[in-house]
């Protein structure tokens, strides 16, 4: 204990008081701890994984014939042969011990190899080679032996750990004032807010400079916030703040991806390979969210997680795999070259075994509620075979429809949320070849057969700028047309009179838009110019097709609006550096409060899960909605009442502060009068003055003169 | 509200001063000619032709007999602003940024960047009442810690006792003017973060107000150097201006002129942008700039704002009748 004792004589010396330092006000940069030790075991757990023993290049051979000392050159020369095509052994790195009494070998040997990743690749590929019927080889990492050596001989029960009542994770969703969260990311810190849109302000709930290395996001259902770092991922949640509930080892990861029902994360780790040549080295891990386990981890060159597409894509394309809709989380799929991989979580491996070959597949989409695969296949052989779109039953992999498609260019699938719709949009060539339009394909995934129809555009030619279903609901909008006016048209897959067609509800003519944000209830849309077209924003009620506000948030990067679809934020991201920050809006597009954040990065509502209602039930309150919201209607009358009696209240403090100065500057302005008039060599200077008090000045102005020459009668 | 657009300059506009009768306006660009305007009408009264750089900052008497300019071309000049000709050059080693006549108009403060082995500094000039008898000789000479970095304004405090500098060091000072003493500085606690680039001050010399790159503006009690408000904006803060008619204060700014080429239709959205002195809200805009706001320009009449812009254009705002109206 010399060394607090040293502490306490230094400070003492230097009157510091350590009772009054809170050691947890500090703050450290990450990355660098000062070399305080930190109290969290887990941190030298990590450190201990990596700590590099400078034997990770050797991997051990076991299984090796034992032979005499005279084939044993015959042996080494085998063994370079097979371990030289696997990577390079470096010089007098391959070491086979021979046992001294009898001059035989062991039956092992070591080699060296140059670097820790042949190695490792050298102990995957030859781990289980057949030298001959007798003879198959056992590799390991000389590394791992340590480990390996000490496992017990003898099984030991696990210890049951006693049962630790977990925090309720749904917390947030059971506010009094029935509010929704959002993240926000801006300069080191990132914060959750509730958001307040009563009190016309957010309320914090937890505050973190440097929480996360790259960015956050939220499960699926809102129960977890996931935050990147070196090591790996970590998810947050619980009752009061955000504690940390497990962490998933994958250093350098780069991107997350839950499944849509939150049991399994996915992480992605990318390397750039040291040679330009090589693909990137790629690594995936699926972990169970709620006990940490890793389930399954993916190795490759990234060209095995895409499609390489043209114009050879770095790494792959986001995420790589994709899950199946509903909450189950059975299936995940995977695109690369002429395969669609399609695994289940009760194995973790490929259902029957076998990945599908579709040569040439594109893209794969799935449904976002059933185990409905769609897929597009582009045209083969200049034209001679037809582009195709299938929609794949998935685990019995039938096909259930199917539809050829001449001289198409592109295609594009859109789910409607609940899974009754598939919108694919095709971009066919004109006869020349030399230009594109654009037509819809409409699938209809619940009836019989599953009819398709085909949509296209009044004016065939208009470039399809944007597409969106209405969740949960049968409408969809899209925005066609010439920039910078396009027009923006709104259909319905089923009307009053006309239940199995699509027909036209709407075109909006010459609109400043070029993304549309549907409301999660559906029957609002904002018709967004974001970016270029300068924050244009448009609040659009599509049952009444009437626009219910224009606004503009200059410059707005994204839009998202909160999971109940009662308010929308519209933010300014640090894309460029002006006016970054977040503005909330009602849905009917009444500005509700702005905030300003220099080095605004990201903003995101917390997810809630699906509602627990019946649809009758949400009926039933839809219908009696007055009756219910005469109690939220009386509260916030008073909130409003309050904050105006607040705002009053500041204002008079504020005015108060300001008459104060302003009577003290006049004081001594007074008494500074005739030093300024010695200044100013006696010029009487203080006209000034006059000038703020109200002056009072007739005119008389002389408008006209006429003279008239008056008759004096006789 | 018409604005009137002046276009008389060339390049970026620098800086905008009325007369105390508030009937005349002037105006300094980087072009090498400061130019004089009838305030009311904003037709152009001539130039003042000498300079060989672009001009910072100008100054005009209380009697609006003279007018002092300081320019890039290492000097500041004395003008007759009647007839517009040259009575007077002083010399500096570097480039003037900023001059200010003292009340009474005998001392004028001058503010000089740093330039080769020439540290920043601020100099008090003697002005004398015939200019047969001027001399180049400074009166006081005052040094920033850090002289490499440039001092973008300095003003007279109350009866010329007090200077009060500011500028890229992010920390405004207040200098004795008897004694060159240091009386007062900004702290980190309350200053402003990045550089300091305009100052403006009330009338009557009791407050002040600081426009900086931090996107904030700060008014301060100009003899006890107090923090009274901060105002808030998105963009960087290039120009400041206080009505002195209503509680009003207008901020004018935008990026820097490099970034703000490349992007066509950001065009007219460059805002002056009004906030109230007291509550600290923002109130309004005026739009029209193709350009960020280098310099704004209240009339002492308060019925009428001048901006300056990036664009070579002044544009001069006559208020309507609803501006002197606005309750919040």
């Amino acid at each position: 204990m010399a060394a607090v004792v040293d502490i306490d004589a230094l400070s003492a010396q230097l009157g510091v008081n350590w009772s009054e330092v809170n050691l947890d006000s500090i703050q450290l940069p990450p990355g660098n701890n000062f070399g305080i030790e930190s109290d969290d075991e887990a941190v030298y757990h990590d450190d201990q994984s990596e700590f590099d023993t400078g034997f990770g290049n050797i991997i051990v051979v076991d299984h090796l014939p034992v032979v005499p000392k005279e084939k044993f050159e015959k042996l080494e020369g085998v063994l370079k042969k097979i371990y030289n095509q696997l990577g390079v052994i470096k010089e007098n790195g391959l070491w086979m011990p021979v046992d001294p009494d009898t001059k035989m070998t062991l039956g092992y040997c070591f080699i060296e190899f140059n670097t820790p990743q042949e190695a490792q690749n050298a102990k995957e590929k030859s781990h289980g080679y057949k030298l001959d019927k007798t003879h198959i080889f056992a590799v390991n990492m000389f590394d791992d032996f340590d480990r390996l050596m000490n496992v017990r001989e003898e099984w030991e029960p696990p210890q049951a750990r006693p049962y630790v009542p977990g925090e309720n994770l749904q917390k947030w969703l059971t506010d009094e004032k029935a509010r929704d969260q959002l993240v926000i990311r801006s300069g080191p810190d990132t914060e959750v807010y509730w958001n307040d849109a009563r009190q016309k302000k957010p309320e914090p709930v937890h505050k973190r400079p440097y929480w996360t290395e790259s960015y956050v996001q939220w499960s699926p259902l809102g129960t977890y916030l996931v935050t990147l770092h070196k090591q790996g991922a970590a998810v947050w949640g619980g009752a009061d703040t955000f504690t940390r509930l497990m962490r998933y080892q994958h250093s350098m990861v780069k991107l997350v991806d839950f499944s849509p029902g939150e049991r399994y994360l996915v992480t992605y780790h990318s390397q750039e390979p040291s040679n330009p040549r090589d693909a990137s080295k790629v690594e995936i891990k699926v972990f169970d969210v709620r006990t940490g386990r890793m389930m399954r981890d993916f190795k490759g060159s990234a060209d095995e997680f895409s499609i390489g597409g043209p114009g050879g894509v770095a790494g792959a394309s986001w995420p790589v795999f994709r899950w199946a809709g509903g909450k189950d989380d059975k299936y995940f799929a995977k695109l690369s070259k002429n395969t669609i991989s399609v695994y289940e979580t009760e194995t973790f491996s490929l259902i029957d075994k076998k990945s599908m070959k579709v040569d040439n597949v594109v893209d794969i989409c799935w449904s976002p509620t059933d185990s409905i695969l769609s897929l597009f296949v582009p045209e083969q052989g200049g034209g001679n075979q037809p582009a195709k779109v299938a929609l794949v039953q998935i685990p019995s992999k039938v096909e259930l429809r199917q539809k050829n498609l001449f001289s198409v260019s592109d295609c594009k699938m859109y789910w409607q949320s609940s899974g009754e719709y598939l919108a694919v949009k095709v971009d066919r060539y004109t006869k020349t070849k030399k230009s594109t339009y654009s037509g819809f394909e409409l699938f209809r995934i619940k009836e019989r057969d599953i009819p398709i129809e085909v949509l296209e555009l009044d004016n065939k030619n208009d470039k399809i700028i944007a597409f969106a279903w209405e969740p949960k609901g049968h409408r969809f909008a899209v925005i066609h047309g010439d920039q910078p006016r396009p027009d923006v048209s709104f259909y319905s897959m089923k009307t009053a009179q006309n239940t199995g067609r699509v027909s036209k509800l709407a075109t909006l003519k010459a609109k400043q838009a070029n993304a549309l944000f549907w409301s999660p209830t559906g029957k609002y849309i904002i018709l967004a110019g974001l970016k270029g077209f300068n924050g244009q924003l448009e609040f659009f009620n599509v049952d009444e097709l009437e626009t219910m506000a224009t606004a503009e948030h200059f410059m707005a990067t994204d839009i998202e609006w909160d999971p109940t679809g009662r308010y929308v934020a519209t933010a300014v991201t640090s894309v460029h550096e002006m006016e970054n920050g977040f503005t909330i809006w009602s849905f009917n597009g009444n500005l509700v409060y702005r905030i300003l954040k220099d080095h605004f990065f990201q903003l995101a509502w917390r997810p809630r899960p699906p509602s627990f209602l019946t649809a009758e039930k949400e009926e039933e309150i839809a219908k009696n909605l007055k009756k219910y919201s005469k109690k939220y209607e009386a509260e916030d009358q008073d909130v409003s009442l309050l904050l105006s009696e607040q705002d009053r209240e500041k204002r008079r403090a504020l005015k108060e502060e300001w008459e104060k100065w302003v009577m003290q500057w006049k004081s001594l302005h007074e008494e500074e009068k005739l030093e300024r008039q010695d200044l100013r060599d006696g010029e009487v200077s203080d006209v000034e003055e006059d000038e703020y008090e109200a002056k009072e000045v007739e005119f008389e102005d002389l408008i006209d003169v006429t003279e008239e020459i008056v008759q004096e009668s006789m | 509200m018409r604005p009137i657009l002046m276009k008389g300059h060339e390049r970026p506009l620098t800086f905008l001063r009325y007369n105390k009768d508030g009937d005349l306006l002037f105006s300094c660009a980087k072009d090498h000619t400061p130019t004089l305007w009838f305030a009311d009408n904003g037709e152009r009264l001539g130039t003042y032709r000498g300079h060989n750089g672009a001009v910072w900052c100008c100054d005009v008497s209380r009697d609006s007999s003279r007018l002092i300019t300081g320019s890039a071309d290492q000097t500041a000049k004395l003008w007759d602003v009647k007839s517009g000709k040259e009575l007077f050059t002083f010399k500096f080693g570097s480039p003037t940024r900023s001059v200010d006549f003292a009340l009474g108009d005998h001392l004028a403060v001058i503010t000089t960047d740093h330039f080769v082995d020439r540290m920043a500094a601020i100099h008090v000039k003697r002005i004398a009442e015939d200019p047969e008898d001027q001399v180049s000789d400074s009166v006081l000479v005052l040094q920033c810690p850090d002289g490499k970095k440039r001092i973008n304004r300095a003003v007279w405090g109350p009866l010329n006792q007090t200077i009060v500098s500011a500028g890229e060091d992010t920390v405004i000072r207040i200098w004795d003017t008897e004694t060159g003493k240091l009386l007062n500085e900004t702290n980190e606690e309350v200053g402003h973060k990045k550089a300091i680039t305009s100052l403006c001050k009330a009338a009557d010399d009791s407050h002040f107000l600081t426009g900086s790159h931090d996107k904030t503006a700060k008014l301060w009690d100009m003899r006890t150097l107090t923090l009274i408000k901060t105002y808030t904006t998105g963009v960087p803060v290039n120009a400041v201006a206080m009505s002195p008619l209503l509680n009003h204060v207008v901020l004018g700014g935008g990026q820097d002129a490099s970034a703000v080429t490349t992007t066509d239709h950001r065009a007219g959205k460059f805002e002056a942008k009004f906030y109230d002195k007291i509550l600290q809200e923002e109130i309004g805009g005026v739009k029209g700039h193709f350009g960020p706001i280098n310099a704004l320009a209240f009339n002492p009449d308060g019925k009428s704002f001048s901006s300056g812009g990036e664009d070579g254009y002044v544009r001069l705002h006559h208020f309507d009748s609803d501006y002197f109206n606005i309750k919040i």
